[in-house]
């Protein structure tokens, strides 16, 4: 192991939103630092910094997690999924949609953690009850809409995709 | 928030691991799902020289039971425990483990994680007193088996030795006439419980305590077993009376510190219905109900 002091660069590859990404990272770069300041995906949001608010919500390998809490090394060779990889050639994904046909969101700056906690829930559970709902979501804070046209909008997008 | 510079490794395998570990010295860190380290890094309160990336490890995150032995690898997620065949048998480790933090915490945090950070109200310590769990540990000359009550030695303190990992939890899979109950009181998802009460019992004919383990989280720097309590109900009757008296016995010996999650008052009044709850789950889960888990916070 030889190293030298100067600061070590680990060659990471990730697939973002279907993507492959290439890059020499700081260890200590945090997934959210590498997903807006490195890829320059900004939709992905930082609320608190301290783990508790969800709006750094994002997929790593079918898994929802908050990506202030995880350092990019740790996503090495995973695939990432970021709200920017939610819309499909122009067309809202069912679930932006609902949000914004209930107002599900005010000031928006939840809403891609609030997209991504309930993209995870729907994926293993398509018809989820409003407790699962609440459970699942109870990692992510909105300080304006008062979560219960959020609760709405994951309603209406799981029977809109039920009847897809 | 940027964590302190650091080295990054990610070996292959266990040995290397260990080995990396013992050369690198005290100043370096395991890093498993980071649910606990990566805050701690980010507000600087350690700035370990290097971290030794063992998340990936294989092997490390079965689950099984062999011989009425259950085994749960070290890497084994909170999420993938709570949803597991084995929390399904032994309920109460669905209790526990779905009742961590929120889903994407879930999603990454690890019991080895959680068992040797031994913070006081970390939720796996106490529930895996109730079940008498022995804590497998390794390091590059070989391992060894330490019960949960001597593994956790104080506040933030382990029985680890240097470059020695938690490579497991076992414990024997409870009879058949037992049930558990674990719940933790939490003032919101993503925060640690203010106080938990944890309980595994067991009854022979006529509602009879054969056995029983009483055990309160974040009620003193290291998870309470409550002995004078446990005697109460054991050879006894469960009766609603020695369910109070065993309450009152709990109160006394426990000693939670007033803090940001409470004063010591508020939590021993919350231990006092914690314990009733969590008791009354577990005496109709021994009888053989299936009784759902409370997870809740207000
Ligand atoms: C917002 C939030 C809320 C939380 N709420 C709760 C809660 O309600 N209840 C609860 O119990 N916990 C809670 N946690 C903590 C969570 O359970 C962590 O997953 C757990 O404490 C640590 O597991 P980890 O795999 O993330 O460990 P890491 O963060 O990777 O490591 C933690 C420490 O243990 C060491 N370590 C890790 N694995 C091993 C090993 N196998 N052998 C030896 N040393 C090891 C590391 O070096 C480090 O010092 C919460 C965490 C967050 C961020
Ligand atoms: S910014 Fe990650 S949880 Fe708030
Ligand atoms: S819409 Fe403003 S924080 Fe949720």
């Amino acid at each position: 192991m030889n190293m030298s002091e100067s600061t070590q660069l680990v060659p990471i590859t990730v697939s973002v939103n279907g993507k492959t990404c290439q890059r020499q990272v700081e260890p200590r770069l945090l997934l959210v630092e590498f997903i807006r300041e490195t890829l320059g995906l900004t939709g992905t949001h930082i609320g608190c910094d301290t783990s508790f608010c969800g709006a750094c919500t994002v997929i790593v390998d079918g898994d929802a997690v908050k990506s202030c809490t995880m350092l990019a090394v740790q996503a090495d060779g995973s695939e990432i999924l970021t709200v920017e990889g939610l819309e499909r050639d122009g067309v809202l994904h069912p679930l932006q949609q609902a949000f914004s046909s209930n107002h599900g969101l005010q000031c928006g700056y939840c809403t891609p953690g609030m997209l991504m906690s309930s993209l995870a829930l729907l994926a293993d559970n398509p018809n989820p009850t409003r407790k699962d709902i609440r459970k699942q979501l109870a990692g992510n804070i909105c300080r304006c809409t008062g979560y219960q046209n959020i609760i709405k909008s994951i309603e209406a997008a799981a029977s809109a995709m039920q009847e897809d | 928030m940027y964590p302190a510079p650091f080295r990054y490794f990610r070996p292959g395998s266990l040995d290397q691991a260990l080995t990396l570990l013992s050369e690198l010295g005290e100043s370096s860190r395991p890093l498993a799902g980071g649910q606990t380290l990566i805050p701690i890094l980010k507000l600087r309160m350690d700035e370990p020289t290097d971290l030794v990336d063992i998340g990936r490890l294989p092997g490390l995150g079965s689950i099984n039971i062999e011989d009425g032995i259950i085994h749960i690898g070290s890497l084994a997620t909170h999420a993938r425990i709570g949803r597991h065949a084995v929390a399904g048998m032994i309920p109460v480790l669905a209790d526990c483990a779905n009742g961590i933090a929120d889903a994407q915490v879930r999603n990454r945090g690890t019991i080895g994680g959680s068992v040797s950070t031994a913070d006081p109200s970390c939720d796996w310590p106490t529930l895996l007193h109730t079940l008498d769990a022995d804590i497998v540990c390794q390091n590059a000359h070989g391992s060894r088996s330490v019960p949960i009550r001597e593994f956790i030695a104080d506040a933030y303190t382990t029985a680890l030795g240097n470059a020695e990992l938690v490579t497991g939890i076992r414990f024997k899979c409870p009879p058949e006439n037992s049930g558990g109950s674990y719940i933790g009181f939490k003032k919101a998802a993503p925060a640690y419980p203010a106080a938990a009460a944890g309980i595994q019992i067991t009854l022979a004919e006529g509602d009879v305590c054969s056995d029983v383990r009483l055990v309160l989280g974040a009620a003193g720097p290291r998870p309470v077993i409550c002995g004078e309590a446990e005697s109460i109900l054991r050879g006894n009757t469960i009766t609603r009376a020695n369910l109070e008296k065993a309450a009152e016995a709990i109160i006394a010996e426990s000693d939670p510190p007033s803090d940001i999650r409470g004063s010591s008052g508020f939590k021993r009044t919350m231990l006092h219905s914690l314990f009733m709850q969590a008791a009354d789950i577990a005496i109709n889960r021994a009888r053989g109900n299936r009784v759902q888990g409370v997870h809740e916070y207000v």
